[in-house]
């Protein structure tokens, strides 16, 4: 137990004050079946889920409504029973504000469960376990929004030892994951056995930051005959929940650069994730729900657990609905997360927390100054990269230099914009930098297949030249035999019939 | 004297074994140069540049034959690029061969399609779908928006729709914020 106590010290990070005690004063609540379910069809990384249902279709709590495009990509169920209302564009929380496309359901209030189907997953084995995970809408909870099957599939190429399970909650204001380990912190344990075993791990170890005494306090008592779950706390400082992160800071293992924690052995899941694997296993329900914080500038603040698509305007007025009227909402932390396009948006599966924010959160004062090149941001980042030379370059476009800086290394925490003293929006210019380095990418690519397709056009159309002049050619060939037999048959019939006229005459004489 | 002789014929003898075996054995395929301007071209196939393509313009380039500023897909991007890769001076865009627009891709109002077949033939990357009097179809992932086959289309019924905007090409905008303006007392 000893050496499972120690710490490993992270490189940067910063302590900020974590706004999270008025969030958790009471329990999670939950809502009605609101009048209407808005459903996203993109709610996680990878492609855009492809839809299952039309217009009018009556759907059945839990039934499929889009299923998983490929293996990158998840599917998604109704949250309740009701009827297909429209399947049309409309405003998602994205920080482009743009409409995409959505499922409404008109709820009939019922709530009725299709056919529930629980795993035997030591039946059917790990393989066909995961291609079940598959279709069930389960991504990572944690805000990522990482397809889960992805995740347990992958021990099938490397051994897991350790589930690493994510209970940091290190962005301030979120509590989500902090009230779920308090209220439902049976589930969780049992969940934990179970991907355990479905990994093949040996050992848990759960991270919790030392600001959640309680959960600490309710897990431990819970954990305490099970010899192969352990509880580490980490110290309060963001970001110790970034997954590369949390790793160092439990086993001291550096994850390099380009390769993901299954290569060391190693498996992370968020809390809440765990619990929805274990409910989609044991109780067969696919992903229906989630816990969202609504906090900052609201009367009652605290934790729901809501239907995905809730329209967020409901949660908003029952937590007694804007303490001074700002009409902006932030979602995520306020470290990564974006302004909402418009409160008219729904409950997504990385709707983790809600801010709705404070007048001085939006007059921010501090405009920014130019860089006095202090190198407190370097200080400051937790991936070790230098945020001032990524700030040069990516303010005048020179993406090349950037990437060799290890731009894409960057996980975008705030971290430097939140020492700058100059109040330079750092992250911003990250952000704008990786984004056109991503378009210029698939240019390039649809370029390179551009030009393949014309040097085969290119290709094709001379082989069909090729081609119709051996056609014509042999045509010609045989057109002239043609004619020339003909023309010797003529001839032949010609001289026939002058040597018959010559025997002819002869004989007459 | 016979020894320095001897010398160095013996070294030009090593020599040029060493340069033609490696002129063989590492002899570079195609030319580098045209494939490289190739790279930086968009691969649009318009024709903007009065070149059938971006391979002969490409090959123009490289001769001397074309100059770097005849493409308007590329851009002053593309114009840029060029410039450094060719080592010249940067010059804008020759108005010419038209101007940059944002990339559209061609749609076939499939009501008044007549099954002709010569926008197929027009399409430099063969992303038109169809076949004599049935519907044709644009391949929206393969059309590179070259307008080629809008001139030859008989009946007018291919449109260029700008692609717009949405979840999931949008991008980040460059940061833009007001710097304040510090009050500094001038002393006269």
């Amino acid at each position: 137990m000893k050496l499972l106590d120690k710490i490993f010290k992270l490189n940067g990070g910063i302590q900020t004050e974590t706004n999270k005690k008025v969030s958790t004063k009471n329990p999670i609540k939950s809502l009605p079946i609101p009048s209407e379910l808005r459903l996203s069809l993109r709610q996680h990384i990878g492609n855009i889920a492809k839809l299952k249902v039309k217009v009018g279709d009556q759907v059945l709590k839990g039934e499929l409504i889009a299923e998983a495009d490929g293996n990158i990509s998840a599917a998604i169920h109704a949250p309740t029973s009701g009827k297909i209302k429209s399947i049309e564009k409309l405003l998602i929380p994205h920080p482009s504000g743009l409409p995409d496309f959505c499922v409404t359901i008109v709820p009939d209030k019922k709530d009725q469960w299709i056919k529930k189907t629980p795993i035997d997953w030591k039946k059917i084995g790990i393989e066909e376990t995961n291609k079940l995970l598959l279709n069930s809408g389960i991504v990572g909870l944690g805000g990522a929004a990482f397809p889960s099957h992805l995740k347990i599939g992958n021990n099938r190429k490397n051994l897991i030892n350790t589930l690493i399970v994510n209970a940091a909650e290190c962005e301030p204001y979120i509590t989500c994951d902090d009230m779920l380990m308090k209220e439902r912190s049976k589930d969780l344990i049992e969940g934990i056995k179970l991907v355990q075993s479905l990994l093949g791990a040996k050992e848990t170890i759960i991270g919790i930051e030392d600001n959640k005494p309680e959960s600490y306090e309710i897990i431990s008592k819970l954990i305490l005959k099970e010899s192969n779950i352990h509880i580490k706390i980490v110290p309060t400082i963001y970001p110790s929940g970034y997954a590369k992160s949390l790793i160092f800071l439990i086993n001291g293992i550096k994850i390099s650069k380009e390769k993901l924690p299954p290569e060391y052995g190693i498996q992370m899941f968020n809390v809440a994730t765990i619990i929805a694997i274990y409910k989609f296993i044991i109780h067969g329900e696919t992903s229906l729900s989630r816990i969202v914080t609504i906090t900052g500038n609201v009367k009652e603040p605290g934790n729901y657990d809501v239907l995905f698509g809730t329209p967020l305007d409901s949660l908003i007025k029952d937590a007694g609905g804007q303490k001074i009227k700002t009409n902006t909402f932030i979602m995520g932390g306020p470290m990564m997360g974006f302004k909402l396009p418009s409160i008219d948006v729904s409950v997504t599966k990385t709707m983790n927390c809600v801010i709705s924010a404070e007048p001085e959160m939006i007059d921010n004062k501090k405009e920014p100054l130019p860089c006095i090149r202090c190198s407190k941001c370097a200080e400051a980042c937790p991936v070790s990269l230098q945020p001032q030379e990524l700030y040069w370059f990516s303010k005048s476009d020179q993406f090349e230099k950037a990437q060799n800086y290890n731009l894409f290394d960057c996980i975008e925490c705030g971290c430097c914009s939140y020492v700058c003293p100059s109040n330079i929006p750092l992250v911003q210019f990250y952000r704008y930098a990786k984004s056109e380095i991503i378009a210029e990418s698939i240019i390039k690519e649809e370029a390179d297949i551009a030009r393949d397709r014309t040097d085969f056009r290119i290709l094709r159309l001379e082989r069909e030249k090729k081609e119709r002049a051996q056609r014509n050619a042999e045509r010609r060939a045989e057109n002239t035999n043609a004619e020339k037999s003909k023309l010797i048959e003529e001839k032949r019939a010609e001289i026939k019939a002058t040597l018959e006229r010559i025997e002819n005459n002869r004989e007459n004489e | 004297m016979l020894t320095s002789i001897l010398i160095i014929l013996f070294l030009a003898i090593i020599i040029g074994l060493v340069l033609g075996f490696s002129s063989v054995k590492f002899k570079v395929e195609g030319n580098p140069i045209i494939d490289k301007i190739d790279s930086i071209l968009p691969q649009t196939q318009c024709g903007q540049c009065n070149y059938p393509g971006c391979k002969p313009y490409a090959t123009a380039i490289a001769k001397g034959d074309a100059d770097i500023n005849q493409c308007p897909p590329g851009g002053e991007k593309g114009v840029r690029a060029l410039a450094e890769l060719m080592g010249v001076d940067y010059k804008p865009l020759n108005e010419e061969h038209g101007a940059t627009k944002p990339k559209s891709i061609a749609f076939i109002d499939e009501e008044t399609c007549i099954g002709c077949t010569l926008c197929i033939q027009a399409c430099p990357v063969d992303a038109i779908l169809g076949a004599t009097k049935q519907m044709h179809t644009i391949i929206e992932k393969e059309c590179t928006g070259c307008e080629l086959c809008l001139s030859p289309c008989p009946v007018d019924c291919i449109a260029m729709e700008p692609i717009e905007e949405n979840a999931e090409n949008w991008k980040w905008k460059y940061p833009v914020y007001s710097i304040s303006t510090i009050k500094t007392k001038v002393n006269h």
